[in-house]
């Protein structure tokens, strides 16, 4: 299988890729490529043009500023899971990310692209809606940030702006009282989530002062559990709101049906991952 | 579309070819290069024979474009020999039988020696770990995880 003919371009510089974004049209990015080009090879895609970025060094890297964690969108998964800063300051990416695809895929596979690429089988745009994620975006007007929250609207569909680049991902650093916890259901190495559930709370003592619960591959795009956060926000958590917790879980879910499982198997494993995810979270902020 | 000329390192070897952009990176080497232990096996990017070695990473080269390759270092199974015979992983392969329809063992063998450099001494849990990104359809893995713990103990001893 080979990919249609196709122009390409290497870009040298953020600014350089924005402009060859202009000026050629219909073009795309070419990031770690295990995404696009398999589905160039089966003419999902044919784009006229793609324009690397994988030499852009700008992109590249992972540095601690204050309370924020700055990724650069071109991280590779592997440059995720050996990051000692997120080792010790976001344990919950290192645990996503070793749970991506396989050790030569991660090799290649980059978090930018994992976040904007929208299949609703990516991992990382719920670890970014469970982190509260901050998306830097370089364009031709300029740079702006944008909340993940909000960013991603549908399958193959987010709030990228034409001729716009995802140049930092920017993450807070778990604090005492916060606690991680990621569950993803998959058939096997390689393969995309049954369903996933990334969650990060913070507790005020006992009592849940916040919660955020994300889902992986049970909705058009990525989505928070909101109906579910709101029955544990404010409470001591016990094993009964967790129950009504999942029960809400199940009613966000709107997966499509396929090779992996039906509405019903899907919406209830989406609730299963969440309640392991809600409680490893709960005994890492209990310390 | 026109061809673009690409020179990479390829075995210890200066290479230079010319290369459509859609090219793919494992079809230039079996191709153009004429080396053919390079497998192409699913061409998605799940089974791992396509394995190279690119710039001291395992990649799956029926997922890279062979512009990509552009003033790398490459490695490939044939790299894995020298003139003191086979490499510690080739024949820990044979003795310990890591092998039956051998179609997957060119992508199993450069990738359990990029392995061995990251975890020179793995535990059976990391080999199974770090070589999950190879299939075998013969699903002799078995022996394939007792070829890299031997491989394993050679190098550690060499």
């Amino acid at each position: 299988m080979i990919p249609a003919e196709f122009e390409y371009h290497k870009a040298t510089s953020i600014q350089d890729a924005i402009n060859q974004l202009g000026a050629h049209e219909d073009s795309k990015l070419l990031a770690g490529g295990h995404s696009l080009l398999p589905m160039m090879k089966l003419r999902f895609a044919e784009p006229p043009t793609l324009i690397d970025i994988n030499g852009i060094e700008e992109l590249r890297g992972i540095r601690l500023e204050g309370d924020t964690i700055c990724i650069g969108a071109m991280t590779t998964e592997n440059e995720l899971i050996e990051s000692e800063i997120l080792q010790q300051h976001c344990p919950l990416l290192v645990e996503a990310a070793r749970l991506v695809a396989d050790p030569q895929v991660r090799n290649r596979g980059t978090i930018g692209g994992d976040v904007v690429h929208g299949d609703p089988g990516n991992d990382h745009p719920a670890v970014m809606l469970a982190l509260d994620a901050t998306l830097v975006l370089q364009g031709p007007g300029g740079e702006r940030q944008q909340p993940a929250n909000g960013f991603f609207l549908g399958t193959y569909w987010n709030d990228l702006q034409e001729h716009e680049i995802l140049v930092e991902l920017r993450v807070p650093v778990i604090r005492q009282g916060v606690g991680h916890g990621y569950s993803k259901l998959k058939r096997k190495t390689g393969d995309y989530a049954v369903a996933g559930s990334p969650v990060v709370v913070e507790l005020d003592g006992d009592v849940c002062r916040d919660i955020r619960i994300a889902l992986t591959n049970v909705a058009p795009m990525a989505i928070r559990a909101e109906a579910a956060e709101n029955v544990l926000r404010g409470k001591v958590i016990d094993d009964a709101l967790i129950e009504q917790a999942a029960a809400e879980v199940i009613a966000a879910c709107d997966p499509a049906e396929d090779l992996r499982g039906d509405i019903q198997y899907k919406s209830h494993m989406a609730a299963e991952m969440a309640r392991r995810s809600i409680r490893a979270a709960l005994q890492q902020a209990r310390g | 579309m026109a061809k673009q000329h690409v020179s990479f390192n390829l075995n210890g070897k200066h290479v230079d070819a010319l290369v459509e952009p859609r090219e793919l990176l494992v079809h230039t080497i079996r191709e153009t290069l004429s080396l053919t232990g390079t497998h192409i096996g699913c061409e998605s990017s799940h089974c791992g024979a396509c394995t190279v070695d690119l710039d001291g990473k395992s990649v799956k080269s029926c997922t890279v474009l062979a512009v990509q390759a552009d003033g790398a270092e490459l490695k490939t199974v044939e790299g894995l020999a020298d003139a003191d015979g086979l490499h510690a992983v080739q024949q820990a392969f044979i003795e310990e039988h890591g092998l039956q329809c051998g179609f997957c063992t060119p992508g199993m063998l450069i990738r359990a020696y990029r392995f061995l450099q990251e975890n020179p001494n793995p535990t059976e849990e990391e080999i199974r770990w770090g070589m999950s990104g190879n299939l075998c359809r013969c699903t002799g893995y078995q022996n394939i995880v007792k070829a890299v713990q031997t491989a394993a103990q050679t190098l550690q001893q060499a």
